[in-house]
């Protein structure tokens, strides 16, 4: 036996409303957020990531807020993030009952903020999320909800924000993301390859069979999705299931 | 049960607290010097880096009461690095003794894996363990450390290996430690904190 791949749902929120949408755009309501939580955490759900995906954070409040209910509902790990730009909202988001912090393009403006991150909570608890795009033979990185390209490459940047201070990275395919037609097998394997921490994957879920895919040749530590369990599309615990009869190692929950 | 929670500012402190109110315990979150000396069960939480917990439990001058609370035999139940400080000293901060109740360093694991150890392990029972009573073999628990205690040591009741073998379950008449985190570990969890509540009372 050894470390179990983790599954882990997603709630995209507009800070008080779980929302979802293709290519991060035409976005509609998915549910309660802290209804889904306490789903997902009886389901067997390995960890839970929420999101403030509100392109104007003016609503911080509510998000915190929100974060608190569905920690409270949670007996596994919750990662949070969103905006967060600074070392006060993480400490907010933390405060709130998040383990994990979840930054995104802040870190790509200013990556002293993960090394910041890391000395005040520790690398565990800071995720880098990268929204990578393919660009010919290579992936480029996006920020501000992947509407906006940078100069970076998804590769070199996943192994920088590993050395300031990332203790994983949260790699979501722009190209697969909200189309289910499967997980980017050559960028997840590429970042994980590439990187000491664990790597969720994520974007492009639907079969479980792009789960089996994800950990083997994606080399992936974990695979995130949102719809396919918001809509019930598949269960938590069949999909474990699944992933046990092909041979992949998962917690399932007695 | 009443349990004394020793908040010195960890992360993982609310979360903590709420899952032994689940069980039903008393909690008091303190880092006040008398009320952890009279503590008649004591918890210490910890996530994030080493020298952040010892550097706060000198801050507050709470060395010395923890290490009397321990010796006086007060149920003591440590919780990630809250395991961790109960040896010699960890790599991890080499100036820094630590509460030294243990021989022993606490060092990184190797390379050769993913680090942080991040996400749900399975134990292997080295003895008998109150901890882990109830608990079904092959369950469960959440890590989140680069860092670990050698798995030799009599106080060892359950390692876990990722890259080398390390102590996951810490057991020595009352006092108690796991590495994993019990308040994110779902129902098996749940048992451990029930388990050490009971083992307290």
């Amino acid at each position: 036996m050894s470390l179990a791949h983790r599954i882990i749902p997603c709630l995209d929120t507009d800070g008080s409303r779980v929302v979802k949408g293709v290519h991060f755009e035409g976005l509609r309501d998915a549910g309660d957020p802290v209804e889904l939580a306490a789903r997902y955490n009886a389901e067997g759900a390995d960890e839970l990531v929420v999101l403030d995906i509100a392109a104007a954070r003016d609503n911080r409040p509510t998000f915190l807020e929100t974060i608190r209910r569905t920690s409270e509902q949670l007996a596994i790990p919750l990662s949070a993030g969103g905006g967060i730009c600074s070392l006060e909202q993480a400490r907010a988001v933390v405060r709130a009952g998040a383990d994990k912090i979840t930054v995104n393009t802040a870190a790509v403006q200013c990556p002293e903020l993960l090394s910041r991150l890391s000395a005040e909570f520790g690398a565990q608890a800071v995720v880098l999320a990268i929204d990578a795009k393919r660009d010919g033979d290579h992936w480029q990185v996006r920020i501000r909800g992947g509407r906006e390209a940078t100069s970076l490459d998804a590769v070199e940047w996943a192994r920088h924000g590993v050395t300031m201070g990332a203790g994983e990275i949260l790699l979501t395919s722009v190209d697969r993301d909200g189309t289910q037609s499967g997980f980017d097998i050559d960028l997840t394997a590429a970042i994980s390859n590439a990187v000491t921490v664990p790597v969720i994957a994520s974007g492009g879920a639907k079969l479980p069979g792009h789960f089996v895919e994800v950990f083997t040749r994606g080399a992936a530590d974990a695979a995130l999705a949102a719809s396919i369990f918001h809509d019930q599309i598949q269960s938590i615990r069949a999909l474990k299931e699944f992933l046990r009869n092909a041979g992949v190692e998962v917690r399932l929950p007695c | 049960m009443n349990v004394t929670l020793i908040d010195y500012g960890a992360g993982n402190v609310p979360s903590v607290e709420r899952a032994l109110r689940r069980l039903g315990a008393q909690v008091e979150t303190t880092n006040n010097t008398e009320k952890i000396a009279k503590a008649r069960c004591l918890v210490l939480p910890g996530v994030g880096h080493c020298a952040a917990l010892i550097g706060a439990l000198d801050a507050h001058s709470l060395r010395h009461p923890i290490r009397q609370a321990i010796q006086r035999g007060t149920p003591f139940l440590g919780i990630c690095l809250g395991l961790q400080a109960l040896y010699e000293s960890s790599e991890e901060a080499p100036d820094l003794p630590s509460l030294g109740i243990f021989p022993g360093r606490v060092t990184r694991l190797p390379e050769t894996v993913k680090l942080p150890h991040m996400g749900w392990n399975t134990l292997t029972s080295t003895r008998t363990s109150r901890l882990l009573a109830s608990i079904p073999a092959g369950a469960y628990f959440y890590f989140a450390h680069s860092f670990a205690a050698p798995a030799a040591g009599q106080e060892s009741a359950a390692t876990c290996s990722h890259g080398r073998e390390f102590i996951a379950v810490l057991e020595k008449d009352n006092l108690f430690a796991v590495q994993f985190h019990p308040e994110k570990s779902g129902a098996a969890g749940a048992q451990v904190l029930q388990n050490f509540l009971r083992a307290a009372a």
